[in-house]
């Protein structure tokens, strides 16, 4: 363990920490942008600027190890002063519409803009004006709001093995894109956007949906494989707005493309929410009577008709096929397709049942490829 | 008997620009032609040289007769005729080409010991090198000496990095050394980024040998057994020298497997760089050996601990290591007796602009400005009144003209908030404007920013934004305090030397010429008359003899006048591009 | 072009390349950095495209567009500043008539170039012309130099 001071505090943590891991440690808060717990250090934001004594220029938290008898000071009206400085100066190159950003009200560079009261620009000047707007089907990118911490770049090389996209291109025109500024066609896990801190990355279904504020979060595990990511929903009048993974979960916060941006089968009106039976055309009678159910559009689109049935009686009704074919045809006539989209004691349960009460070999799940 | 001949001629990109290579077939051509026949030409030998550093006096050619030597100067190759008939065959030198007293002055306070063999040697020929004495520091390191005495030798001599930063090489090398690790890495950077510097090139040019010599003894030093040569793909002869004399060294046993017989493995490659001035910085130098974006990383961890695949990496700029074998050679005692008590040994300098001689000198550390001004560099060019000089590029600052009694060294120039730097020292008159200069060399970072960190990527572009505005007479009162303040900040917020040196031309510039400053701002002037906003372009009527040059070379007819006639320019035409004050002979036209 | 890549890809293996000398071997090749090539590479070695672009647009060196037959560099170093290289560089863009922030003229005949320093500040100011390095140029013999050029191209 190493002893060091911050602030006078006398803090101890492990050889290799960080003097800001070593400081949220202690629970002295230092602004970041570029910084992530998860991604390669930086250095690129200059916020987490700290004073150690002895060293003449300030140096970033987020890059510096620790060592014995350091004294590190996170805040003075120096170190603030330069801060505000970086931020002025990140403003000086932003659109400034947290009117109408997806973002505003989650937004890092907004809540720093707040903290340090930026109102008044001394340095406006020209601002990066990227009009061209990407074709993808998910992901929003106004690479105007961008501030290039680089860190959708490094969690789409880093967690995702991807690398879709870099900066490119450097200094006042450096900028985060796709190879030859094409639309983006990558894997759509939407990872860039759950690091992003600012509204440059955004998804394209969220706009206008509705802000922060007014959502009430959700958390639950997500559906689409067994694998069992925590999800939170972002919902809005009962209706499913969003999707978002806390870092602290099993996924650390990780999804994929169904996972994150999979969800508008929920508010969908032809999802199925109780069994149905098929039953045969010549029936007229009972289809009529179904008419004004909610989702008899569904039950006569299709070639065959379907009537709504209790769980167990749609339960008696498989029951009873499977013991008929088995009978005429004998076990292996029946095969058996889990999905991926069960978990492990489900699909244990699934084979269980295909052998022991079925009494066949023949099963399979769909993610085996 | 014929006599002993030798002809020089320099072929650095200087020599080449100014038609070197003409020249040398023009030499061959007569030799054969005027029957210096065949057993002369076993006496008689072209060397080409590199760089002798007076480059602006190039062609230059040495005619070494009988071991007498005269030196001509702007050789063309209508003049070799004339010279082999008269010199070579009836031994009377053509006294009107020789070189004239500047010649003999600008040499006469340096003090060699990098550039000592440049221009004498030629730079393709190993054998030229070991003449001279070449390689011997390396065959006596390697069978007498320790890892450990070379190391101190190397800190005993006080040499310092040449790159900029002035680092004590020795220690440097002892760090790498004490650090345990399979693989090692030397790397020699030849970035040479700095506009207005080219040190390193002529080094390169003139003497590689002595570059590749003291990278072996580094990496013997600092137990390497890799090395990197980092250069700019913009010096093409630099790198086609590079390569050869690399390929005769590992011929000569001096690169590759078991050196000199000893068991000590040491190869070197050349990556050429590609267009990024940053690269020259160390962090980002690694990342483009790497083969990624040139970005800086933060240090800690140094490179001499983590550097090249995250092994320990020395890397010393090509000046310091070409120092290596004349120390090695001539003892520590010997190279600290030059310079001051901190800045030890000599330093070249890229001397350039408005001076009578501008080109390559080495001169010892702590020599007083005013002769490297006015003894080397013969004073300003054209007459005009000095202003300033420049050194240590885009990272340096200026030194104006009442402290031109300050020594040269390390110390002396940072106190009056300059650098040493890489070694550009750039002359200017009375006629550079030095918010113009400051404009200048912010345009310069600006767009050499790596965009990683923000005060260096959008603060230079505020900062030169701001310079524009004073130069086109938008200038705000404030603005002088503004600069200061956000300079202040970028230099203490920047991730890497680039950003934290960037504004350092503002502050100079501002803290010498403040006055000049207020003049754009308040009076809307450029007092130097450079600024195109603040300047319109007058005929002065009294000094007009109506001959007609300003009208001719006028790219917008703005001029009108007849023959003899005072001539008259119309402003809303004038696009101030200066050509008809260059063309007047009679001072007629005037700046307001 | 595929057996030229194989060639590169041949070259690549055996010298220890890396993505810039890859790009530079490219751009000897093809002139700038063709997009089916970086393309080619990037499924062959498996690094992604994006990677080559981040680099490709880093350094100066790289090309992404063909350029002219002719090029023109104009040193714009500190030396060649002072010295006037701007009176040129603004003299060329007129007499090579190119279009508002393009480097290459509409007939692909001449790309004009900044470079920032060449490394040869005593003979400033200093224009390349086709890798010629002239020394101590005046508009003047710069304009006839390519006129000289364009000439030839008319003959042709
Ligand atoms: C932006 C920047 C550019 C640099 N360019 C060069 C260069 O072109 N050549 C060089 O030798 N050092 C350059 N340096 C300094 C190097 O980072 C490094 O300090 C030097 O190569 C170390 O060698 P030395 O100890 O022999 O001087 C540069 C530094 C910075 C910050
Ligand atoms: S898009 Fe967002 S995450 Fe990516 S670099 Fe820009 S601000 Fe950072
Ligand atoms: S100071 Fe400039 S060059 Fe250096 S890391 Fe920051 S942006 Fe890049
Ligand atoms: S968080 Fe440390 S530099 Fe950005």
């Amino acid at each position: 363990m190493i002893d060091l001071k911050i602030n006078g505090i006398p803090v101890s943590v492990p050889e290799g920490t960080t003097v800001l891991d070593a400081a949220r440690f202690a629970d002295i808060p230092i602004p970041t942008l570029c910084h992530h717990p998860k991604l390669s250090p930086y250095g690129g934001c200059r916020l987490c600027i700290v004073e150690i004594k002895g060293v003449p220029r300030p140096v970033t938290s987020c890059t510096t190890p620790v060592s014995a008898g350091m004294e590190v000071t996170t805040t003075n009206p120096n170190i603030e002063k330069l801060r505000r400085t970086i931020l002025e100066l990140l403003l000086s190159d932003h659109p400034n519409d947290c009117m109408v950003c997806e973002k505003a009200g989650d937004c890092t560079l907004q809540e720093l803009a707040y903290f340090y009261g930026v109102r008044e620009n001394r340095f406006a000047g020209e601002r990066r004006i990227y009009t061209k707007r990407d074709g993808n089907p998910f992901l929003e990118r106004d690479m105007e709001k961008c501030i290039l911490c680089g860190k959708c770049v490094r969690i789409c090389d880093e967690v995702q093995g991807v690398g879709a996209i870099d900066i490119a291109y450097r200094g006042f025109t450096a900028k985060v894109c796709p190879p030859f500024e094409k639309d983006l066609n990558c894997e759509f896990c939407g990872q860039c956007v759950s690091v992003c801190p600012t509204g440059a990355l955004t998804g394209k279904m969220w706009g206008q949906k509705g802000r922060q504020k007014d959502i009430k979060e959700v958390d639950t595990t997500c559906q689409y494989c067994g694998c069992g990511c925590s999800l939170t929903l972002h919902v809005k009048r009962n209706e499913v707005i969003r999707v978002s993974s806390r870092e602290n979960t099993i996924n650390e916060g990780w999804l994929c493309p169904k996972g994150r941006f999979g969800y508008s089968f929920i508010n969908s009106p032809e999802r199925l929410t109780k069994p149905l039976i098929r039953i045969s055309p010549k029936d007229k009678s009972e289809v009529k009577s179904q008419k004004s159910e909610k989702n008899s559009s569904l039950v006569t689109r299709h070639s065959s008709l379907f009537r709504e049935a209790s769980w167990d009686e749609a339960l008696d009704l498989v029951a009873s096929k499977f013991k008929k074919i088995k009978g005429k045809y004998g076990p292996d006539s029946i095969g058996g397709l889990a999905s991926a989209r069960c978990t492990n004691e489900e699909n244990y349960l699934f084979q269980k049942f295909m052998r022991a009460a079925i009494g066949t070999n023949n099963v399979d799940h769909c993610a085996r490829y | 008997m014929k006599n002993d001949l030798l002809i020089k001629i320099c072929m650095g990109t200087g020599g080449l620009a100014a038609g070197g290579s003409e020249v040398m077939d023009a030499f061959k051509k007569q030799l054969r032609v005027k029957g210096i026949k065949a057993d002369i030409s076993k006496h008689c030998s072209i060397h080409r040289v590199g760089c002798r550093g007076l480059c602006a006096k190039d062609v230059l050619v040495d005619i070494i007769l009988n071991n007498v030597k005269t030196t001509y100067q702007f050789i063309k190759p209508y003049m070799v005729e004339r010279i082999i008939e008269e010199h070579v065959i009836n031994g009377n030198p053509v006294e009107e080409w020789a070189v004239t007293e500047d010649y003999h002055q600008f040499h006469n306070k340096q003090i060699k010991v990098v550039l000592s063999d440049c221009g004498n040697i030629d730079p393709e020929d190993i054998e030229s090198y070991l003449n001279v004495g070449g390689y011997d520091a390396l065959k006596q390191v390697i069978s007498t000496m320790s890892p450990k005495d070379t190391i101190e030798i190397i800190k005993k001599s006080g040499l310092r990095g040449r790159g900029g930063a002035g680092f004590p090489t020795g220690v440097k090398w002892e760090i790498c050394f004490k650090e345990t690790s399979s693989q090692k890495y030397i790397i020699c950077n030849a970035d040479e980024g700095d506009p207005g510097a080219f040190m390193d090139r002529s080094v390169i040019e003139g003497n590689p040998h002595a570059v590749i010599e003291g990278m072996i003894i580094g990496a013997y030093s600092t137990g390497a057994d890799k090395g990197y040569v980092y250069i700019r793909a913009e010096y093409p002869l630099a790198v086609e020298r590079l390569k050869k004399a690399l390929n005769q060294a590992r011929q000569n046993k001096f690169l590759g497997k078991n050196i000199l017989g000893k068991k000590f493995d040491f190869d070197i490659k050349i990556k050429l760089g590609a267009g990024a001035f940053v690269c020259g910085e160390e962090t980002a130098l690694i990342a483009s050996i790497e083969g990624q974006r040139g970005m800086p990383r933060a240090k800690p961890p140094f490179p001499v601990y983590k550097g090249l695949w995250e092994k320990p990496t020395v890397i010393n700029n090509v000046e310091t290591l070409a120092n290596v074998p004349y120390i090695i050679r001539n003892g520590a005692e010997w190279y600290s007796s030059f310079g001051t008590e901190k800045s030890k040994g000599t330093k070249v300098f890229a001397l350039t602009g408005k001076i009578k001689n501008s080109g390559l000198i080495e001169v010892p550390m702590g020599i007083p400005l005013r002769e490297i001004i006015y003894d080397i560099g013969g004073g300003i060019e054209n007459n005009m009144a000095f202003k300033a000089v420049q050194t240590g590029g885009p990272s340096g600052g200026c030194i104006p003209a009442d402290l031109l009694d300050i020594k040269v060294d390390y110390e002396s120039l940072a106190q009056v908030g300059s650098i040493v730097g890489s070694g550009g020292m750039v002359v200017l008159d009375e006629n550079d404007c030095m918010v113009n200069i400051a404009k200048f060399f912010l345009q310069f970072t600006q767009s050499e920013s790596c965009g990683k960190c923000i005060p260096c990527r959008i603060g230079t572009k505020r900062l030169l934004e701001i310079l524009e505005r004073i130069t086109c007479g938008k200038g705000r009162e404030g603005d002088i305090e503004l600069l200061e303040d956000l300079a202040n900040d970028v230099k203490a917020t920047s991730l890497c030397g680039l950003g934290q040196t960037a504004p350092n031309p503002i502050l100079s510039t501002i803290r010498y010429f403040r006055d000049e400053y207020e003049a754009h701002i308040t009076k809307k002037k450029c007092p130097a008359g450079v600024c195109k906003d603040l300047l319109s372009y007058v005929v002065i009527a009294e000094f007009c003899k109506g001959c007609g040059a300003c009208k001719r070379v006028c790219p917008s007819s703005a001029i009108s006048g007849e023959k003899k006639a005072v001539h008259k320019i119309d402003p809303d035409l004038c696009v101030k591009c200066g050509a008809c004050f260059e063309a007047c002979k009679f001072k007629a036209i005037g700046k307001g | 072009m595929e057996k030229t890549l194989e060639k590169l890809y041949v070259d690549y293996e055996n010298n220890e390349g890396n993505i810039i000398s890859l790009l530079q071997d490219i751009q000897n090749e093809f002139g700038y950095i063709p997009e089916d090539a970086v393309n080619w590479f990037s499924v062959k070695l498996d690094i992604p495209a994006s990677r080559f672009f981040g680099i490709a647009t880093f350094y100066a060196q790289f090309h992404l567009a063909p350029r002219g037959k002719n090029i023109i560099t104009t040193c714009c170093g500190t030396a060649c500043h002072v010295k006037g290289s701007e009176r040129l560089l603004n003299g060329l863009i007129k007499e090579l008539d190119l279009p508002e922030g393009e480097h290459t003229t509409t007939d692909k005949e001449f790309t004009l170039e900044k470079v920032n320093c060449v490394g040869a500040c005593s003979i400033a100011p200093v224009v390349i012309i086709n890798k010629k390095v002239h020394g101590k140029v005046s508009a003047d013999n710069l304009m006839k130099e390519v006129r000289k050029l364009k000439d030839k191209e008319v003959e042709k």
